[in-house]
């Protein structure tokens, strides 16, 4: 194990758990964890990683969106124990060296929030949105963005957000995109 | 959620010879429909096996078809080249289901099973012969706007809610499994049950049987194809109706034709006197009243879904126009031609 693996134990029902390996914003975690703890638990409840909300817990918002190896996916409905091995991307993981990401830039600059509670996952939403490279218009955005709901009505800054975040990254501003669903 | 144990299925014989041996496990791969009706106590399995981890995630030609893994995920299918150039019919409707995060996780095989979406079969607090056999169906006298107008029995009423299954009916796909007693292809129609009086369960895949792969025939129908979904908002939302159309025309006429409706019964809805109809015929909206006509010559509703009736034939017109003109429903341009 490494300096930077931490080992986190918080409940007897978990010390006979499932031994799972978790990298989330790029630090790895080496945890025991009962299977049915979720991704978005253990995210807010174990790691305090509390920019990830929690919305419907039933699929049905896309507020707890991450990307799980720079797929978005809802966290809610996946089992921690099920994703061993895998790196997990939050919205406190998309800042590099103190400077935010594009996405965030973008959405500050848009304006593309109100009560903000959305915000993390409509932003987590958007990189993997760009990353599929599906989308080409403000109509594919706005449907490939469906997936999350906005109690507030900022949809319209946030297609602009998108918008403007992916012409910076067509410019050339941005790294080369990766696959999607893998 | 109750407490369960976990197994990560190392191959697909100990994935099955795990189930077979236990009554209450539950495979599980994307989880996007089980851990949701886990969370509402609907299920409750002793045990979950992880068969995320067995290679049956690819996609690969065969005999003229595509054969896709069990474990491919409804986006890699939707988006897969091959799937959009040769079967844009099925690339369209799983596009027009659940959100993209949704189609991230969700799999073939997943989709093919879950469960319907009635309120009473997800409320533990009322009865539901789905749930709890023998206990009664409040849907047939209650709240049934999203529920079926084919098909239904004295004992439920429910609807399966997927889009990607009603596509593959259309288009004569095979179910591939494998259980102790072997592998079997299942032809798609055979695949799901109408309720009758075993409403609990919906498929006829044994139980300790695991789906490994679809098969799409080699017959593709790449022009003249549909997916028309009408729902209750223009993305997120399930079908209230969906209609599949596939047609292959020769000249001005229609040399074969596919029509498969979805949201309306206990199964992806095929009628085949009524798409007989349409073959040797030149397409006309006359043909397609017809048609539409015999297809739902005997829906009947319930109070709150008989709106689906009407719908459903103007759903069917427009979609066997849309496919003969080759201008298949758009899923990012909401507005129905
Ligand atoms: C908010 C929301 C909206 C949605 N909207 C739509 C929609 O509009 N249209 C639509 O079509 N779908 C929709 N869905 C449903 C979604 O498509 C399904 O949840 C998904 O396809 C299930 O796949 P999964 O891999 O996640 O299955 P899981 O949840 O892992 O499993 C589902 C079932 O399949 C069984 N199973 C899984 N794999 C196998 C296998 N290989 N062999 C045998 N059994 C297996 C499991 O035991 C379980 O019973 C929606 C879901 C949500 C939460
Ligand atoms: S329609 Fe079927 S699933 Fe719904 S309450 Fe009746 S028996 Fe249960
Ligand atoms: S909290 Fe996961 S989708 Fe709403
Ligand atoms: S900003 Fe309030 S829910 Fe989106």
């Amino acid at each position: 194990m490494s300096d930077t693996e931490t080992l986190t134990r918080l409940s007897t029902a978990d010390a006979d758990g499932e031994s799972v390996t978790l990298t989330v914003n790029g630090e790895r975690h080496a945890l025991r964890l009962a299977p049915w703890v979720t991704l978005l638990d253990l995210l807010r409840e174990r790691l305090h990683l509390t920019g990830t909300k929690k919305g419907c817990d039933h699929g049905q918002c896309g507020a707890c969106t991450v990307l799980v190896d720079g797929v978005r996916m809802n966290s809610c409905l996946q089992l921690a124990v099920m994703r061993d091995g895998c790196e997990i991307t939050t919205v406190e993981g998309l800042a590099e060296g103190g400077r935010l990401h594009p996405v965030q830039e973008a959405f500050i600059e848009q304006d593309a929030f109100q009560c903000g509670y959305c915000t993390p996952g409509q932003i987590c939403s958007a990189v993997g949105l760009i990353r599929e490279g599906h989308a080409h218009t403000a109509e594919e955005i706005r449907e490939l963005m469906s997936g999350n709901l906005c109690r507030c009505g900022a949809y319209t800054n946030i297609v602009a957000a998108i918008e403007q975040a992916m012409g910076e990254q067509a410019m050339g501003e941005q790294p080369a995109a990766r696959g999607d669903g893998r | 959620m109750n407490r369960f144990g976990y197994s990560r299925a190392g191959d697909v014989a100990g994935a099955v010879r795990e189930r077979a041996a236990n009554g209450a496990a539950a495979f599980i791969a994307g989880g996007t429909n089980l851990v949701d009706l886990m969370k509402e106590n609907v299920a409750r399995p002793e045990r979950l096996i992880d068969v995320t981890r067995l290679p049956l995630r690819g996609i690969e030609e065969r005999e003229g078809g595509l054969r896709l893994g069990a474990l491919a995920t409804n986006a890699e299918v939707a988006y897969d080249e091959r799937v959009r150039a040769r079967y844009p019919l099925l690339s369209s409707a799983i596009l027009a289901g659940a959100s993209p995060q949704l189609r991230n996780a969700a799999t073939t095989g997943g989709n093919l099973l879950q469960r319907t979406r009635c309120y009473y079969f997800y409320d533990t607090a009322t009865p539901c012969n789905k749930r709890e056999p023998g206990s009664g169906c409040p849907a047939r006298e209650g709240v049934n706007r999203i529920h079926a107008i084919l098909g239904t029995s004295e004992h439920c009423i429910a609807v399966h809610p997927s889009d990607m299954c009603v596509a593959m009916a259309a288009l004569d796909a095979t179910v591939r499994v494998t259980g102790e007693g072997g592998e079997r292809a299942i032809p798609f129609a055979e695949f799901h049950r109408l309720p009758g009086d075993t409403p609990e369960i919906d498929t006829n895949l044994g139980r300790d049987e695991l789906v490994t792969a679809v098969d799409l025939p080699a017959e593709s129908f790449p022009t003249h194809y549909t997916y028309l979904k009408l729902r209750d908002r223009l993305s997120y939302a399930f079908a209230l109706v969906s209609v599949a159309v596939a047609m292959e025309l020769d000249g001005g006429t229609i040399r074969e034709a596919r029509l498969a409706l979805g949201g309306v019964a206990h199964k992806p809805w095929r009628d085949r006197e009524a798409e007989a109809l349409l073959r040797g015929q030149a397409p006309s909206p006359e043909l397609f009243a017809r048609v539409s006509d015999a297809t739902l010559r005997d829906a009947r509703g319930f109070g709150g879904n008989d709106f689906k009736i009407g719908l459903a034939r103007q759903a069917i017109r427009r979609a066997l126009s849309q496919a003969a003109a080759g201008t298949p429903q758009s899923q990012t341009d909401k507005r129905v031609q």
